[in-house]
Parts: structure tokens; sequence; C-alpha cells
């Protein structure tokens, strides 16, 4: 601990959102430091090299305009804390943790680091408990269970957005001890942590409805495009943190929604740049992979401990590509991915989930009796089986006719069809987990595939 | 040796100090960070932080231990899970909390448990390093306790009860004490007298493996794949069900979930080759994605050095870690925060001779007390996009004696294990045939080249078929692509959540015997000039898939 605070106008260069300060002395790495003007902006910043007696800082404020000479730079000896309280519930922050909804900041309760801690992985509890989502493809075929973290890889032009706002206003934990309902006791109660990336105004309208039509029950946190990308950078961070402390301080089931992380990752390359740092693949630091883990792996359970932080972000694939190092590195860390279709999208079909390139890795462990329903594993895979293979026929039949084709593969056609209109295709309507299952069986006593053992 | 902190980047710090040696473990800071010198120069030593450095500060002190990053090396290692610096987990959990905090120094080994000694020295007997002088009994293995000093000595009381690690086991003459555990370098190999190569077959209990690829004792194997083409869930099949006495699994920069499901089943499961807990015989070094970066570069090393220590015990120790790509981002984390000249695609240029250096570490050995013991290692590689080319993969390829190349396409159709039959090769193929052939079935070598021949076949027959269609090829080459379908469906797919994911030899050998079988009556048919649906339908009973 300093005794006084320390404060310094002997800023030597600055490039992008990054100062150099000379003649610093006992600067701590991480350390949160303010920087003034005579004009009265006041930003924050946080160290991150140091050299003998020069630190380097980046910025979170707009660096534009700020003067060498005159501008100051203050140590505060602490590194970025937020302040959380159970009040933060249903509050609406900027990317620095700022409320932007009208309101004061409540009396916080904690100051918690935004960086958060490794969980000790003897601590994990291992994911099985169901997550309802309201969306059949996802509940039916690729089962989110609490404590995972689970992708959404969109392509651009594709509704993802929409699909978040599905699950936004639908999503439910559902009760342990009385399957069929849904946790809304305020112990235990289920939240959503909402964080928008780097968005655009149309987008950022359309979400701040959302908020509105589900009226409560979420925290949110915004970062606009025209807001800077250190703070992009932060973003996250704050939500995660709000999570941690929502599960397993307050014991809450907690969703959180991420949209979108190709900004996120976009924004982590424009800092590495102008650090000078060496460009990995297509220009993302070589160090993204890890900075990317230390968000996603902090979605988990604990022993013993009620409340769990699951992780549903948006990855929108750079030229459709899921080999890019966002969606690679993303799919090498998240426990399976759901994917949407752009052939699905052109049938206008809606959530467009493409079911084959999908999987959640969790999923075994939550489904079935006493989680989802007896049947359940039985009408996934039965569904999965019938539509990969009438899928692949699809190609057959483009070849050589449907004329051409055997009765039996006809049949198989006709059913990937029904399956992508009435499964998969939903529209705006919520479906539970019985709905889901109803219409799965459905199809699947209709096309005859009740499988013979 | 003590010096301040003058300079701060990543997981580096730059400390004037002098007097310290490279590779040295030094306490970094008020929060006495575990930190190991990586860099020597004048008045200066460049030190690699083992923990998250935010909050350390210019002008802190890091003072030198004198000693090398090394792992402790006793009884209990079987009973604890360890981070990759050997901070037991457990423990550190009883005085951290579910989350990791810095600077929580706890000793690898708990010297708080008491063991009973069983000598085999006798007073008056002469010991030199590498001597057993007795043993403990540790989850119902023979934990040989060995005399590691390059002075010899002669005994002058040995222990015959019970003792805690604080206490001697044996005193020399000399008044020297002989304690239960010893520390190693980790960064170093263990000592042995000489290094075989592989001849007896390492059981996988993957038929994939053990009959296409098959693996030795003592070998080095890689699985490169892409990001769920199921490089996890081999590794843990194969630690579940691998004929070994000790497996070494290292969680090296991958998930936490992972680790959790491990644990839970390991604890469950029973060794399907002795009458113990799976858990009994596993040792888990786990450093999950999220912990940091330099203790995952150091956690494959930490667990190696265990791995060498059980196989100087003369048992049969397998090493398997995911992923090794994560090791190597780790080392061109901390080697660009070192401002070294980067090689290919970033990684330092020392990349390929660390990973064969690494990978060199496998074998069969004698070992100085003239036991035989093996360390085979089974390591994942996750290149970035899916692309074999990178510089992990083809380095570890330049050393390791198996590839197995786990194909996304595979994955994609869920044909798990997603082993590709006709890129991957092991190079101990012909011994480990050689000696299947001995033990189990003479025929094993042939019905070998029989398998791989009609896939090859299938492989060919593929493109007529995107042409003409199943049915219009002759009965003859349909036949081939039925057994084929069979032997990938049937034989080679081993879904890993069922009663099928563990085959023994002889099993593997009636499963492809009967596939085989029905390929020859089928085809003898077909010679006689009778319709292949007609055969199908009468003389095997078998129906395939729908879909051929
Ligand atoms: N032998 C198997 N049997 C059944 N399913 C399997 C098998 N192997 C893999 N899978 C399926 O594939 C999924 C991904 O496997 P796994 O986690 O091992 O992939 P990975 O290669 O380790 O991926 P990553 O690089 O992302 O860690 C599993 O969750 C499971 O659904
Ligand atoms: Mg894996």
């Amino acid at each position: 601990m300093r005794l006084s605070e320390h404060k310094y106008q002997t800023i030597s260069s600055m490039a992008g959102p990054l100062l150099f300060v000379e003649k610093v002395f006992s600067a701590r790495i991480g350390e949160m430091v303010r920087i003034l003007t005579p004009e009265g902006v006041d930003m924050d910043g946080e160290i991150l090299e140091i050299a003998e007696d020069t630190v380097l800082i980046q910025v979170y404020g707009e660096i534009h305009g700020l003067d060498s000479e005159n501008t100051s730079v203050i140590l505060t000896d602490s590194i970025k804390k937020v302040g959380l309280s159970p009040e933060v519930i249903g509050r609406l922050f900027n990317g620095s943790f700022l409320p932007i909804d009208g309101a004061p900041l409540y009396i916080p309760e904690k100051w918690v680091p935004v960086n958060g801690f490794p969980m000790n992985p003897v601590s994990r509890a291992r994911p099985e408990e169901f997550i309802e989502t309201g969306v059949s493809v996802i509940d039916g075929l690729n089962t989110l269970v609490k404590g995972q973290k689970l992708p959404l890889f969109s392509c651009a032009g594709l509704p993802a957005k929409e699909v978040i706002a599905q699950i936004l206003k639908y999503a439910r934990a559902v009760s342990e001890k009385h399957p069929g309902e849904y946790n809304v006791s305020k112990k235990n109660a289920f939240v959503i942590v909402f964080a928008a990336l780097g968005v655009a105004l149309q987008e950022f309208s359309f979400y701040m409805n959302v908020l509105e039509e589900m009226g409560g029950g979420f925290v949110a946190f915004v970062n606009r495009a025209d807001e800077t990308v250190m703070e992009r950078l932060l973003t996250p961070r704050c939500a995660l943190t709000t999570a941690e402390y929502l599960a397993f301080e307050q014991g809450m089931d907690v969703l959180v929604v991420i949209t979108d992380m190709t900004n996120y990752c976009d924004a982590l390359r424009e800092i590495s740049t102008a650090r000078k740092e060496l460009p990995g693949r297509r220009g993302y630091p070589g160090y993204m992979y890890s900075d990317l883990a230390s968000l996603y792996e902090r979605a988990g359970r604990i022993h013993e401990k009620p409340g769990s932080v699951t992780m549903l972000p948006l990855v929108t694939m750079p030229e459709d590509d899921i080999t890019h190092p966002i969606p690679d590195l993303t799919g090498y860390i998240t426990e399976g991915q759901i994917v949407l279709s752009r052939k699905l999208y052109q049938k206008e079909i809606f959530p467009p989930v493409d079911v084959l390139p999908s999987l959640s890795r969790l999923m075994q462990r939550g489904i079935g009796e006493g989680r989802t329903r007896k049947d359940h594993r039985a009408v996934s895979s039965l569904l999965y089986k019938y539509y990969a293979l009438g899928d692949e026929l699809r190609r057959l039949e483009s070849i050589v006719g449907r004329e051409g084709m055997a009765e039996k593969d006809r049949l198989m056609l006709d059913f990937a069809d029904s399956f992508e209109r009435e499964f998969v295709h939903q529209g705006v309507l919520r479906r539970d987990i019985s709905g889901t299952l109803d219409t799965g069986l459905g199809l699947i006593k209709r096309f005859g595939l009740e499988e013979a053992r | 040796m003590k010096g301040r902190i003058t300079g701060l980047s990543g997981p580096t710090v730059t400390v004037s100090i002098k007097g310290l040696k490279l590779y040295e473990r030094v306490s970094v800071g008020e929060a006495g960070l575990a930190g190991e010198v990586v860099r020597l120069e004048k008045d200066k030593a460049v030190i690699q932080v083992y923990e998250d450095t935010r909050g350390l500060g210019i002008g802190e002190m890091v003072s030198g231990t004198g000693k090398a990053f090394h792992a402790r090396l006793g009884p209990g290692l079987l009973l604890a899970l360890f981070d990759g610096l050997q901070r037991p987990l457990k423990r550190l959990e009883e005085k951290t909390g579910p989350f990791v905090t810095k600077g929580s120094d706890i000793s690898g080994l708990d010297h708080t448990i008491r063991w009973r000694f069983f000598p085999s020295k006798k007073n008056g007997e002469a010991v030199t390093s590498g001597d057993i002088i007795g043993y403990v009994m540790e989850n119902n293995f023979n934990h040989y306790i060995a005399f590691h000093d390059e002075r010899e000595g002669r005994i002058s009381w040995i222990r015959h009860d019970d003792f805690c690690l604080d206490d001697p086991v044996a005193k020399l003459e000399d008044g020297r004490e002989i304690f239960g555990y010893h520390e190693w370098p980790v960064r170093i190999p263990m000592p042995y007298r000489k290094k075989f190569s592989p001849t007896e077959p390492l059981v996988t209990g993957q038929r994939c493996i053990d009959f296409l690829f098959p693996f030795g004792k003592g070998g080095t194997a890689i699985m490169p794949g892409g990001f769920g083409t199921g490089k996890t869930i081999l590794e843990q099949s194969i630690a579940k069900y691998a004929e070994a006495d000790i497996v070494v699994y290292v969680g090296c920069g991958e998930r936490g979930n992972e680790i959790a499901e491990m644990i839970e089943e390991f604890h469950l499961l029973d060794d399907a080759w002795t009458d113990r807990k799976l858990m009994d015989r596993t040792l888990l070094v786990v450093n999950t994605s999220n912990m940091p970066v330099s203790a995952r570069e150091a956690s494959i090393y930490t667990a190696v050095t265990m791995a060498e220590y059980y196989r100087n015990m003369g048992y049969h120790v397998l090493f398997l870690a995911d992923s090794i790509s994560r090791w190597a981002e780790a080392l061109r984390e901390i080697s660009s925060s070192l401002e070294e000249m980067p090689g290919e695609e970033g990684y330092p240029t020392y990349l390929s001779s660390r990973l064969s250096g690494f990978l060199e570490r496998a074998g069969v050995v004698e070992t100085m007390n003239g036991k035989i013991g093996s360390l085979s290692m089974i390591i994942s590689v996750s290149p970035a996009g899916g692309d074999f080319t990178e510089p992990v993969t083809q380095s570890c390829m330049r050393t390791s004696g198996a590839f197995l190349m786990l194909d996304t396409a595979l994955a994609h159709r869920r044909q798990f294990p997603a082993v590709n039959w006709l890129h991957s090769y092991s190079l101990y193929e012909k011994d480990i045939t050689a000696y299947y052939r001995d033990t189990i079935a003479p025929a094993w070598d042939d019905l070998k080249k029989r398998c791989k021949e009609i896939l090859q076949r299938e492989e060919t027959l593929r493109e007529v078929v995107e042409v003409v269609g199943v049915e219009g090829l002759q009965d003859e080459d349909r036949l081939v692509m039925i057994a084929a379908e069979r032997i990938r469906m049937e034989f080679l797919c081993q879904n890993a959540y069922t009663e099928d994911a563990f085959s023994l030899p002889e099993q593997t050998l009636s499963k492809i015997s009967a596939i085989l079988k029905f390929f020859d009556t089928a085809a003898a048919g077909i010679r006689e000039g009778k319709p292949l649906d007609e055969i199908r339908a009468e003389k095997t009973g078998i129906t395939t898939g729908e879909n051929v």
C-alpha cells in the first residue's frame, strides 16, 4: 500500500489506446490509473508493462485530444474491481460498470476484481442439470446444462440476434426437485446476464426492446460500437464477475449471453497491434486462446454449493469459415457448438440451426428421467440418425433425381424436409421440453421410424 | 540471493540480481509467487513467474531458493491431484476455497500421512545411489523407496514401523539420514542404466489402435485432431482401459469440466486389469486453460518426472497429455514476453528440440537397481484450424513412433474414435504385430493385412460409386463395400459411453475374424454364381445398415 496517490505529468508518447509515462516509481502491473486533463476529462486506464521507471498504460477512454504536457496520470494502487450487491439485478451498465439506465449505483456490498480467479478443478461439480431454452433444436438435440459453455456459431446476415432474443426471453432453469416446474422463487432463482459488445445503434435499440419485454430478471452490459475497444475487453469481464457473484454468493443459476465474441476478438487484435506485438494467425495475438479461456472457463458449478454460471456466447464466423481463429479457438475451449446455417435460413426455417455439425458435448448427463423425460435419449438419437440419412440422400437426389430413387430413400428425403419444417422451425413461439419431445415423437411415428429393438 | 524487480511484462519479470543459477526456483514479490530463472544477463535475471503477475510492483523483492524447479517424489503422489507446480489441489482447496488465489505454497506431498515402512535392507548393508531400501503400500502398490545420494554408505539403522515423511526411514554409519522422499529437477530426465526400444505391446483396449496401429510399451504416439474430433475422449478411454500399472494424465491447458467428469468417473470405475479402483492407479496433473500460462508450460515436466519416478520402481507407466499444443502455446507466450526471435508461426525456434527432448523421456529402461520399467507416451495435439502442417504437429511427427490422425469428417459423421485408417501409422506395427501373432493368434498378421486391403479397396471404389451408385457395382465390389462398412462401423467404431468402449485383444480378434469370415463365405457364393442379395439374406443372417 502506498500512503499517498502518485501523480505524474511525464507522458512521453501516445499510440492508439496506449500511453507511455516516464519517471514513475513503484508502479504495479495491472494497476488502475486515472487520466485527467485540465479540460476536466477523467478516464481510467490500466498498467500493462513496466520497464524500470517507464510504464505502459492502456486507456479505457477516448485518447484523441490528449496532450502530453498537461495531462496527468494518477496511480491508484488498486486493480480493477467492480462493486456488487443483489441490487445489481434489473440494471443496465456500460462496459466500465457505470449505470446507463438513469438510476444511481446502489451501495455495493462487495468489491470484486474483474479478472476473477481460476476455479480449482477439484472444486468443480460436473454439469448435468438441464436448462430449458425454449428452443426445440437446442433443448431436444443439443441440450444445454448448468455450468456449460455452448457457443452459437453464426454467419454474417443470419438472424442471430433474433435467436439470441428468443433465448433471452424464453430460457428457464428447471426445478431439480420438481421436474416440469421452473425455478422462480427468490432463492436459487434464474437470472440472465447479458453482455452486448460493440453493438451498432440499430442493434442497441433492438436489444433494449428485448430487455424491456423481459421486464426484469437480467443484468445487462452494453458496449456500443462507437465506444472504446479497451472497454470492449472489459465488458465481458464485468458481466462474468457479476455472474460469479450472483451464482456463487447468492446461489442463483445464471445464464450469461454474450454477443458478439467476434467484436471482442477484433478489439483484442487492435490492442495487440497497437502494442506492436508479434501477430499470430490472421493478425490475432498468440495469446488469444488463453485470453478467451480466461472468459469461457468462468462457466461452471461448484461442489456442495448452489448456483451455476452457464455461458452462451455468439460468434459470427468471418467469411463463414469455421476454421477462422475466432470460431476455431472458441470451439477448442467450449463444450460443443450450435451452428446456424444459411441454407435453412433461405428455406425460412427459424431458428436456422443446422443439426448435423451442432453438438452439445455435455448433453448425455443432462437428459432422461429426472432431468428431462425418459424418452429423450431415444427420440433425439432417432431424429439425428434419420435426418443425417435424409440429408445425405439429398446429394444423391441431385445426381439421379427423385424418380430414380428407391421408395424408402424417398421417404427419408421427406422426413428430412418435415423435420426441418416442423421440428427445427418453430417461429417465435416457445416450446417447453415436452412440447419439443412430442413434436419429435410425432414425426418419428408418422414416418414409422421406431426402431424394432 | 536477493534482488529487486526492475521490469514487468506478462508472465515474466526482470530483476537486478547476481548469483542466481539458470532454472533456479525463486520466490517473487511480497506475495511470494513461484518463479523460475529463464535467462541470465550481467547483473540481471529474467524470471518466468508461475502465477498471475497482476498486482506485482516495481521494487518488490525476489529471492533465490538455491534449488532448481523440482518435483517432490515420495509416497502419497497417487493419493493427490496436482497443478502444474505440484501443488496438491485438494489441500489447496481447503486453504483457499473453490478459487485458486495466488502465492499459496503448499508442499506437494502430505507430510502428515503415516506410512508403514517395510525394509528390504539390513543393518550393516552397503547402499549406493538407486538401491531400494524398502517400500510402503500406496493404493495396493509397492511404493519402493530408494537411496538417492552419489556418495555410498552403510546402513546403521533401518525402520520397521510407521513413519511420516518428516521422519527418517534409515540412518547410515556416517550419520546421514535417509528419508522417504526426495526432490528431482523436473527438466532433467531421471537416471536409468540402459534404454531399449519397445517390443511388447501396450494394449489400449481400442481396436483401431491395437489391431491397425499397435502401440508398444515405451513408445510414443501423437494424436492430432481439430476441435471435437475426440482427442479427449480417446485419451480418457485409454487412461481407463490401457494395460499399464500407473497412468499419469496431464490436463494441459484444457477444460475444467472435463477434469471434474474424469475425477468423478475414475473414483467409481474399476481397473479392468486388476481389482483396484481406477483412481488408485491414476495420477492427475491439471493446469486448466484459465490457470496461469507458465505453470501450464511447467506441468508436463512435473508430470513426466513423476512418471519416471514410478518407472524407476519397475512399473509400466503410461503418460497421457491433453494437449501438447497448449503447452507449445504457453512456450510461445513466454518466449514472446522475453522478446526472443520468433520462428515459424511465432513459436520459438527451440520448439522442435524441446519437444523431441521431451518425447525422448519415453522408453523401456533397466533401472539403476536392475528392474525393468517403461514409460510410454500418448499425446494429443490441437492444430490450429485443424491444419496438420502447423509447427507443433510437424515437430511431434518427427519424433513420435505412432501417428493417429483424427479426422474431422469422421467425427462429423460421429464415427468415433475418428482415427483415419489411411493416413495414420505406427512404427511399432511390425514388432508388436509379431508379438500378438505369437501370443494371441497366428492369424493376427494375416487378418490385419486383409482388413487393411478391404479398406483400401473401398477407398478406390468410392470414386466409382459417386458416379454410378452402389447399385451400379459388380456384386464382388459391392461385397467389398459392405465388408468395409462393417469393418468401419462394427469394428473400428467404439462408442466410449457403452460397454464396447473396451476390447481385449481376444475380443478384437474374434470380431474381425467374424467379419472377414462373412466376407469369405459371401465371396465364395458369388464365385459360385449366386446373387449377393440372396447370400446376404440366407447364409449370414446379418444385415447391414440400410444405407448400403
Ligand atoms: N469414442 C467416442 N464415443 C462416443 N462419442 C464420442 C467419442 N469420441 C468423441 N465423441 C463425441 O465427440 C465429442 C467431442 O469429443 P472430445 O471432447 O474428445 O473432442 P476433442 O478432440 O478433445 O475436442 P477439443 O479439441 O475441443 O478438446 C464428445 O463430447 C462426444 O460427444
Ligand atoms: Mg479435448
